[in-house]
C-alpha cells in the first residue's frame, strides 16, 4: 500500500510539473506570435472564405490570418460583447451589425485605406446597408442575397410569384419553411403589407396567426435540411436563401427559383466590420480591401455561390455560369426597394422568440 | 488503518475532481443562470415565464411522449428478457448482443436512417406503393418521434431488465408451478414482483433521455412537434436567452430527480425486505 501511495504521488507530481510546463510553453508561444509576427484575427461564418484567397493574402502581405468560425449571428455576438477575445475583423449579417453599432461595439472604418471597396462595391449595396448602418461608416458588404421560394416544376405547374402559394391547400405536406423566427415572420408580414421591421405588436400577432393557419400544410421547419429535401424531391416548395439556389438547381434540374415574391422580401447583406477592441486595425483594413479585389471576390464567389456586391466580378465569372447568371447576379428589380432587417431591440427579440414558439407548439 | 484510509481518499481524488468540475459546477451554473436577475440579485421571474402555456404545453407533450415510449420499451423488452432467460447461454447472448447493437452506432446516424425510412418517399412508403397499398404519413408526427425514441432507448431497458430477470432463481418459478400456478399467475405473482428493480431502473433509463431529447424530435418531427428539449436548445442557441433556458432545465431536473427518488425508494424497499428475512 505504501508503495502504491508513493508511486501515485510521484506520478501526480510529474503530471503537475509537466502540465505547468506545457501551459507556460503555450503561453510563451502565443505571446511570441502576437508580438513578433504580423497577425490578423478573423471571425467569420463557417465556410465563408476561399482558403486559396486567405493563403494568397498571407503570401502577399506577410500577415498571418487566424480564422475562427461561427454558425449563427447569435453565437458570435456574446463573444464580441463580452470582449473575451479581441478579433480584428468580423462578418455579421445586417441586423446583427445594427445591434453591434447600437451597443457601441464597432469602430468606424477608414475608407481612405479601402480603395478597392470604394471602387468595386456597388453603390446600391452601400445604400441598402443604410437600413442597418445608418451613417454608412461601419461596414463593407461582402455577400448578399434574398429570401425566396424554390419550387419543383414537376409538382408545381403554375407560376410562382407570390408568398400566397405557401398557403395553398393543394401543396399540403409539400411545403418547407425556415425554422428561424425572423425569416418565418417576415413572410406573413409582407403578405399583410407590413414592414418586416415593424414594432407594432398587433401586426406581429396577425403575422403569427397566419403562420399558425399555415402550419397544417407545412411538411417541416428546417434550416440546412431544406436543401436536401428539395433536392431529393421530398417537397414541392421551400423557402431558401438565394445563395443556395444555383447549387440546388444543378443538383435537381426540375427546380426553379423565385428570388423575390411580389409582396416583397428580405434582402440580407453580410458585411465586413471591425470591432472596437481590435488590436490590428491596419491589418484589418488591408484584409477587407483585399477581399474587395476583383480576382479575390471572384475566387470567393466561385467557391461559395453567394451573390457578391462587387460589380467587377460579373465579367470574370459570367462564362462559367451560363443559364444561372440571372440567379447569381439578380437584376435591379429584384433587390431595389426591398427591406433589410434592422435590429429591433431586446424586448422585440423576446417577442419574436415567443411568437415563433407559439406557432411551433400549436 | 490510517494509511489505508488516506490511500483510498487519494484514489478517489480523480473521481472527486471529475464530479466537481463536470457535474457540480455545471449544475451550479444552471441554477445561477436560472435564478439570476438582470439587475443583480436573484429572482423567480424566469421560472414564472416557464409557467406560461407555450412552455407547459411543450413540457406536457414531452412527458406524454416519454411515458408512451417507456411503456412500449417495457412491453417489448420484458418478453424478450423472459425468452433470453430460457435460452441456452450462448444463443441467448447472440440475441442479447443484437439488441445492444444500436448502442454501438452513433444515435444521430440511426435517427437519420429512420428519417429516410419514414419519409414521404421513404422506404416504408416505397414498399407500400409497390404492393399497391396507400401511403402512410408518419414522418413529422409524434408517432415518428416515439418510434425514434423506442429504437434509440430500447437497449437501456433491455440491459437492467435482463440482469434482474436472469437473477431470479429457477427453483422459485418451479415451485410456483408445483403449487399449481398457471403461466399468467406465475408472471403476475412471481416474475413481475421479483423483476421490479429491473423494471424501475430500466424505465428510469429510458424515461430520462426520452424526456430531454431534442435531436430525435428535430429530425423525425421536422421541428413541427416541439419538445421541451428543443425549446431549451433554441433558447441557448438562437434566442440567446440563457436565463430562460436554464429555468426550463431546472424544471426538467425536477422531473429527473423525482424519477431517481422513485428508483432509490424502490431499492431501499428491496433492501429492507431482504434484511427483514430471517
Amino acid at each position: 500500500m505504501k508503495f502504491l501511495h508513493k508511486y501515485l504521488r510521484s506520478l501526480l507530481l510529474t503530471l503537475l510539473v509537466l502540465s505547468t510546463f506545457v501551459m507556460t510553453g503555450c503561453d510563451m508561444f502565443a505571446e511570441e506570435e502576437d508580438e513578433g509576427a504580423d497577425v490578423l484575427y478573423v471571425y467569420s461564418w463557417g465556410d465563408y472564405l476561399s482558403e486559396d484567397a486567405i493563403k494568397q493574402f498571407e503570401d502577399e502581405t506577410g500577415i498571418k490570418v487566424v480564422l475562427d468560425e461561427y454558425d449563427t449571428n447569435e453565437s458570435m455576438y456574446p463573444r464580441i460583447a463580452e470582449g473575451a477575445e479581441a478579433y480584428d475583423v468580423l462578418c455579421p449579417s445586417d441586423y446583427m451589425i445594427n445591434k453591434l453599432i447600437h451597443n457601441d461595439l464597432l469602430q468606424p472604418l477608414d475608407f481612405s485605406q479601402l480603395p478597392n471597396a470604394r471602387k468595386n462595391i456597388g453603390q446600391d449595396f452601400f445604400e441598402q446597408s443604410k437600413m442597418f448602418d445608418r451613417e454608412g461608416k461601419y461596414s463593407v458588404p461582402y455577400c448578399w442575397g434574398t429570401v425566396g421560394i424554390m419550387y419543383n416544376t414537376k409538382m408545381v405547374q403554375e407560376p410562382v410569384d407570390s408568398w400566397k402559394i405557401l398557403w395553398d391547400e393543394k401543396y399540403k405536406d409539400n411545403i418547407l419553411m425556415q425554422d428561424s423566427a425572423r425569416d418565418a415572420i417576415m413572410i406573413p408580414l409582407r403578405m399583410l403589407g407590413y414592414s418586416m421591421n415593424t414594432t407594432n405588436e398587433a401586426e406581429l400577432q396577425a403575422a403569427r396567426d397566419l403562420l399558425i393557419q399555415q402550419k397544417p400544410l407545412v411538411q417541416a421547419y428546417g434550416v440546412d435540411d431544406i436543401r436536401d429535401k428539395l433536392s431529393s424531391g421530398e417537397a414541392a416548395l421551400g423557402v431558401i436563401f438565394s445563395g443556395e439556389a444555383i447549387k440546388l438547381m444543378k443538383s435537381n434540374p426540375n427546380l426553379r427559383f423565385q428570388p423575390a415574391p411580389k409582396e416583397g422580401t428580405n434582402v440580407w447583406i453580410d458585411s465586413w466590420v471591425i470591432p472596437k477592441n481590435a488590436r490590428h486595425v491596419e491589418n484589418a483594413h488591408k484584409f477587407i480591401d483585399f477581399m474587395c479585389r476583383t480576382d479575390i471576390a471572384a475566387a470567393n464567389f466561385e467557391e461559395l455561390g453567394y451573390s457578391t456586391p462587387n460589380t467587377t466580378v460579373r465579367d470574370e465569372v459570367e462564362e462559367d455560369l451560363g443559364e444561372y447568371v440571372e440567379v447569381a447576379f439578380p437584376p435591379e428589380e429584384v433587390y431595389k426597394g426591398q427591406e433589410s432587417y434592422s435590429y429591433l431591440g431586446e424586448a422585440l427579440d423576446k417577442l419574436y422568440t415567443k411568437l415563433w414558439l407559439q406557432v411551433k407548439v400549436d | 488503518m490510517n494509511e489505508r484510509l488516506s490511500t483510498q481518499r487519494f484514489l478517489a481524488l480523480p473521481f472527486g475532481l471529475w464530479s466537481i468540475l463536470f457535474i457540480v459546477l455545471p449544475l451550479f451554473f444552471v441554477l445561477w443562470n436560472g435564478l439570476k436577475a438582470e439587475a443583480g440579485g436573484f429572482t423567480l421571474e424566469h421560472l414564472q415565464t416557464v409557467l406560461q402555456w407555450e412552455y407547459l404545453k411543450a413540457l406536457g407533450l414531452s412527458v406524454e411522449l416519454a411515458l408512451i415510449s417507456t411503456f412500449i420499451c417495457l412491453v417489448l423488452a420484458y418478453p424478450l428478457c423472459l425468452i433470453l432467460r430460457e435460452r441456452k447461454k450462448s444463443r441467448g447472448l447472440l440475441v442479447f448482443v443484437l439488441f445492444l447493437l444500436p448502442l454501438w452506432m452513433n444515435s444521430l446516424l440511426t435517427t437519420m436512417a429512420w428519417q429516410t425510412i419514414l419519409e414521404k418517399h421513404g422506404i416504408v412508403n416505397m414498399f407500400l406503393q409497390a404492393i399497391g397499398l396507400p401511403e402512410v404519413h408518419i414522418i413529422n408526427t409524434p408517432l415518428a418521434i416515439i418510434i425514434g425514441m423506442v429504437y434509440n432507448f430500447l437497449p437501456y431497458m433491455v440491459l437492467p431488465l435482463y440482469v434482474a430477470i436472469n437473477r431470479i432463481d429457477a427453483s422459485i418459478i418451479e415451485a410456483a408451478r408445483d403449487l399449481g400456478a398457471n403461466h399468467y399467475q406465475t408472471l403476475r405473482r412471481v416474475l413481475l414482483p421479483l423483476s421490479m428493480p429491473g423494471i424501475v431502473s430500466g424505465s428510469t433509463m429510458v424515461f430520462i433521455p426520452a424526456l430531454t431529447t431534442f435531436v430525435i424530435s428535430a429530425l423525425l418531427g421536422g421541428n413541427k412537434v416541439l419538445l421541451v428539449g428543443n425549446i431549451i436548445e433554441q433558447e441557448f442557441t438562437a434566442a440567446y436567452d440563457w436565463q430562460l433556458g436554464s429555468a426550463l432545465s431546472m424544471v426538467l431536473m425536477v422531473f429527473i430527480i423525482l424519477n431517481i427518488l422513485l428508483e432509490a425508494f424502490n431499492d431501499n424497499g428491496e433492501q429492507a425486505k431482504k434484511g427483514a428475512r430471517p
